[in-house]
């Protein structure tokens, strides 16, 4: 039987890990992760996880402890943010490459300078590009439900990928709320013992990421590509079979909150889309044709089930807690690409909200409504993205 | 030749690679001027030199001519020269 109790974030994830029994854990500490991975060592300690738990001196070492955890075939887990993940980088592009399918927690924390610890996308969107799966949610108990479901996308021998599961700093990861855990029986049957076609063996040997050269390397990159498309189906099909489980539908790609004839549609994703949902509810009750489209899959982006919700939009605002320094947020980039040149297409514009834990409030989402609405009107694009409760006079 | 996942390949295939093809400059050793002290088989980077009953021999094949052996050559019996293709 399915328990619910009241859990810190942190602590949610950490159950879902220790319920899919990864046999190598390895992780370095940093706020806002760091609550994760302790419960990790404590349930290890106490000897209530039977895992290898890798005490490594960098985010650098946690990475490549679980790639190669990962080739030896053992189901693999670690944590970072913000600089830690930036330290990561280089071993996830190769981890990705040599389609090692560990699972890891982006705990969402913005990048230095300057220095801080508050909360922005600024981290698992420098990754968007090595070929992980991104994957990000909106509750805790999304969190729980999402690294559940993330192993078994990770490990589908057509997928075979790390997953990135994303997840807010602070709001998420250090709050409480109530938070339904499977049991071991009802993991067990999702999720099926890692058994890769090919590991490390003594007996055996073998090389991961041999030396291509132009001949070659073009196709591997463009199996990646074709691995990360055919992903989108099953990711959706691991949701939903996740769904009839545990009966919370978060969605699958996407979660299309209220889209049906609404002319303005913002597009989110992490903690943010709650307070939005709650927005739209009380501008839908004042007759405003508002929705939403939660992203709960960034990396493949899910292009197509976007269009699908977007028939009746006039405008989508997107939200981006990140920005492209040189260019714009990174989502609206997305958007704006795969809708370009398709006729009769809705105006995008890109709002850069909640940069290094700005608060985007009730308040703060009616006016990115309004602004989209009188954008909406003009039919105009902006020239740059619109800085979402910025305070001009103070830059220099 | 299809490709595999992950670029994952039996172990020892590295040697299918012939990284010789690399090399612009091209070690020639004099064996009259050579004092058999394997120097430059303890150097070479690629271990493309080989001993057999004191006779040294440079593989061609993996040799990349990074010119380590000749430099390190206390006998000045291997010279470095042109390559040719």
């Amino acid at each position: 039987m399915d328990t619910t109790e009241v859990l810190e974030g942190s602590e949610a994830v950490a159950l879902a890990v220790q319920a899919c029994c990864p046999q190598v854990i390895s992780a370095y500490p940093i706020s806002p992760q760091t609550h994760i991975v302790e419960a990790l060592a404590r349930m290890v300690a106490n000897g209530d996880l039977n895992s290898q738990y890798v005490r490594v001196e960098s985010e650098f070492s946690a990475a490549s402890v679980v790639s190669g955890a990962s080739a030896a075939g053992s189901r693999a887990y670690t944590a970072s943010s913000s600089q830690g993940l930036l330290l990561m980088t280089e071993v996830l592009y190769a981890s990705a490459g040599m389609r090692l399918p560990f699972v890891m927690t982006g705990v969402n924390r913005a990048i230095s300078a300057p220095i801080t610890i508050q909360v922005d996308h600024q981290d698992t969107i420098s990754l968007r590009d090595a070929g992980l799966i991104q994957l990000y949610v909106e509750s805790s108990q999304e969190a729980y439900d999402m690294h559940i479901a993330a192993f078994k996308i990770a490990e589908d021998p057509r997928i075979m990928l790390p997953v990135l599961v994303c997840m807010d700093g602070w709001i998420l990861t250090h709050s409480y709320e109530r938070v339904s855990c499977l049991s071991q029986e009802q993991v067990d049957r999702f999720l099926p013992p890692f058994q890769p076609e090919n590991f490390l063996d003594v007996n055996d040997p073998k090389s991961w990421g041999s030396y291509a050269e132009e001949d070659v390397l073009m196709e591997f990159k463009y199996a990646v590509q074709k691995a990360m498309q055919y992903s989108k189906g099953r990711i959706t099909e691991i949701s939903s079979e996740l769904a009839t489980i545990t009966g919370r539908d978060h969605g699958g790609l996407i979660e299309a909150y209220r889209t049906t004839d609404a002319e303005v549609i913002l597009l989110a994703m992490g903690s943010v889309v709650g307070t939005i949902k709650e927005t739209i509810d009380k501008l839908r009750s004042q007759g405003e044709r508002v929705g939403l489209i939660k992203i709960r899959c960034y990396r493949p982006f899910p292009f197509e089930d976007i269009l699908k919700n977007i028939k009746e939009a006039k405008v989508i605002a997107v939200l981006d807690a990140n920005v492209s320094v040189g260019s714009e947020g990174a989502v609206g980039m997305d958007l704006k690409a795969k809708l370009c040149g398709r006729p009769g297409v809705p105006l995008v514009i890109d709002f850069i909200a909640g940069l290094g834990g700005r608060e985007v409030n009730e308040d703060r989402i009616v006016e990115i409504v309004e602004k989209a609405q009188e954008l909406g009107k003009s039919g105009l694009p902006l020239d740059e993205s619109y800085w979402v409760g910025l305070n001009p006079e103070i830059v220099p | 030749m299809r490709i595999s996942m992950g670029a994952v390949v039996p172990g020892g295939t590295s040697l299918e690679y012939k990284t010789g093809s690399w090399r612009d400059q091209q070690p020639v050793l004099n064996m009259e001027l050579c004092k058999k002290c394997g120097m430059c088989e303890s150097v070479c980077p690629d271990s493309a030199v080989h001993e057999k009953s004191e006779i040294y021999r440079i593989d061609y094949d993996y040799c990349k001519g990074c010119g380590l052996c000749a430099y390190e050559c206390p006998a000045n019996a291997i010279q470095m020269i042109p390559e040719e293709k």
